[in-house]
């Protein structure tokens, strides 16, 4: 199978500006990067480059930027359906896990079966009826996982979702990711400024600048999923990077 | 919940203001002051014959009315306020203004511009109450997380699942207590308006039995008309509010 381009960005420039006392701010300037259909990419970059940024650029939820973002066209529409698992899981605390899953389904969707295939994956079953201020942070990005997955994206977007837990939980639920990516492939973009996460998790790293964000190196992480599991795999192929562009150690 | 010692202290201080009813009553001994009892008789026979239920129907029914219109063009405006810094710019002069004129005023025009109609009863009320539901909602609007907005926008919900789902549950404390400082102003406003230009409800009764004088039945409107609200309150209100608010911890 030909790999297809199937996400085309281009922004000249984002510029956020001047509010009040704060400075405008410059976030991107001439960032190019592709992504072929059910590439796994990790966009990563030292805090305050942006990252969060072009997630927002992607998915139309900021379209006040220079240049221009080919979407893939949707498999249900001409709109491509998108996943976005946000850095705080926003859960809506009025709805119940699976009312929260349920609400950005289409109706075709919320009778397929998937949610509960998803919340089993994930052992959220005994909490579908939890009211999300009951969940632990962990628990609450599974849910958020879910949702994102629930609605057979064309395009997933992650903005570090794994941050401000403990390791072992962390490390949980990447390799749950992994699984569920790995039974329903899609186009992931994950942001992060965790090298050894964007190793562990990626078939291609980008790196980014510090503000204005800018595309420095594309790193094909050419290992076996399976293999990435050994933390000295993970360690030597960083130290590696790490001696091969010293602008990692720099930045991160 | 009610624990039992503060049951007692509620029933002994329900007994206590009969209590001092009753002596402020007996000193007096005046027309003007009748004790409980006499009152009570009244009340009894009011209901017999039916004129207490009915005249109460009457201005429950109103204030249903100018409840209803009123949050509703409450609550859309406010939610537009909220959210556009233009229109809530433009607008919020004029909102000054209604919210100072007195309710007495707006009743005033009403009837003269529209007659002594029920329609113009139940729109002065509706637009004496409205200024301050904005106010509130708009609070509410203001205040909205931008976090469930983007939410709602990257998964493609479309504007009634956001605006039933997403928009309104944030502002339901503003509307619940918009509803409740609403439902204690109309109770007074309505009064007024039967008053002044209409021939039944209670407003209508309390004027009647000042040109008589007769303060027996005015008590036992009051005493009728405080114990439904109360029991809109506990029956209606609280449930409502109890089974919006069961997901907070």
């Amino acid at each position: 199978m030909a790999p297809v381009t199937q996400l085309e960005i281009e922004i000249r420039e984002k510029r956020y500006p001047q509010v009040g006392l704060a400075p405008a701010h410059l976030a991107l300037r001439e960032l190019r990067m592709s992504l072929r259909g059910s590439e796994f990419a990790c966009v990563l970059g030292p805090s305050g480059c942006g990252k969060t940024t072009l997630l927002h650029c992607i998915a139309g939820l900021d379209e006040s930027f220079q240049g221009r973002i080919t979407l893939p066209s949707g498999r249900a529409g001409p709109r491509p359906v998108i996943g976005y698992v946000f850095q705080n899981p926003r859960l809506l605390p009025w709805r119940t896990v699976v009312e929260n899953i349920e609400l950005v389904l289409s109706p075709g969707q919320t009778r397929s079966g998937l949610v509960d295939e998803l919340l089993a994956a994930t052992g959220l079953e005994a909490f579908r009826h939890a009211y999300p201020g009951r969940l632990s942070l962990g628990l609450e990005r599974r849910v958020a996982l879910v949702r994102a997955f629930a609605v057979q994206p064309d395009l997933l977007l992650l903005d570090e979702p794994f941050v401000s837990l403990d390791e072992p939980t962390a490390q949980r639920l990447r390799l749950l990711l992994l699984q569920i990516w790995r039974d329903r492939p899609t186009t992931v973009i994950f942001v992060t400024h965790d090298l050894r996460e964007a190793i562990q998790l990626a078939d291609r790293i980008v790196l980014l600048s510090p503000a204005p964000g800018t595309v420095l190196a594309e790193i094909p992480v050419a290992i076996a999923r399976s293999e990435r599991r050994e933390v000295a795999v993970v360690e030597g192929f960083r130290n590696k990077l790490i001696r091969e562009n010293p602008a990692l150690y720099r930045e991160l | 919940m009610a624990t039992r010692s503060s049951v007692l202290i509620q029933t002994l201080s329900l007994v206590a203001l009969l209590a001092l009813w009753q002596l402020a009553a007996m000193l007096a001994d005046s027309r003007v002051l009748p004790p409980p009892l006499a009152v009570l008789e009244v009340l009894i026979a009011g209901f017999e014959d039916g004129e207490v239920p009915y005249h109460i129907g009457i201005t429950l029914a109103r204030v249903a009315a100018s409840f209803v219109l009123a949050m509703a063009i409450g609550v859309a405006v406010g939610i537009v306020m909220g959210r556009s810094k233009g229109v809530d710019r433009f607008f919020d002069g004029w909102l000054v203004l209604f919210l100072n004129v007195p309710a007495l005023v707006t009743i005033i025009l009403c009837y003269v511009w529209f007659g002594l109609v029920e329609a113009a009863a139940i729109a002065a009320v509706a637009i004496n109450k409205i200024p301050n539901v904005i106010v509130t909602v708009r609070e509410g609007a203001r205040s909205l997380n931008p976090d469930y907005q983007e939410m709602a926008q990257s998964f493609q919900l479309g504007r009634a699942k956001t605006l039933r789902h997403v928009v309104l549950p944030q502002l339901f404390p503003f509307i619940a207590a918009a509803a409740r400082s609403g439902l204690a102003l109309i109770w007074k406003i309505v009064l007024v308006v039967e008053l002044l230009g209409r021939s039944n409800g209670v407003g209508f009764q309390l004027y009647t039995f000042f040109q008589l004088f007769d303060v027996t039945s005015i008590f036992a409107y009051t005493l009728a008309f405080v114990a439904v609200v109360q029991m809109i309150e506990l029956a209606v209100l609280q449930p409502l509010e109890a089974k919006a608010n069961r997901w907070r911890r």
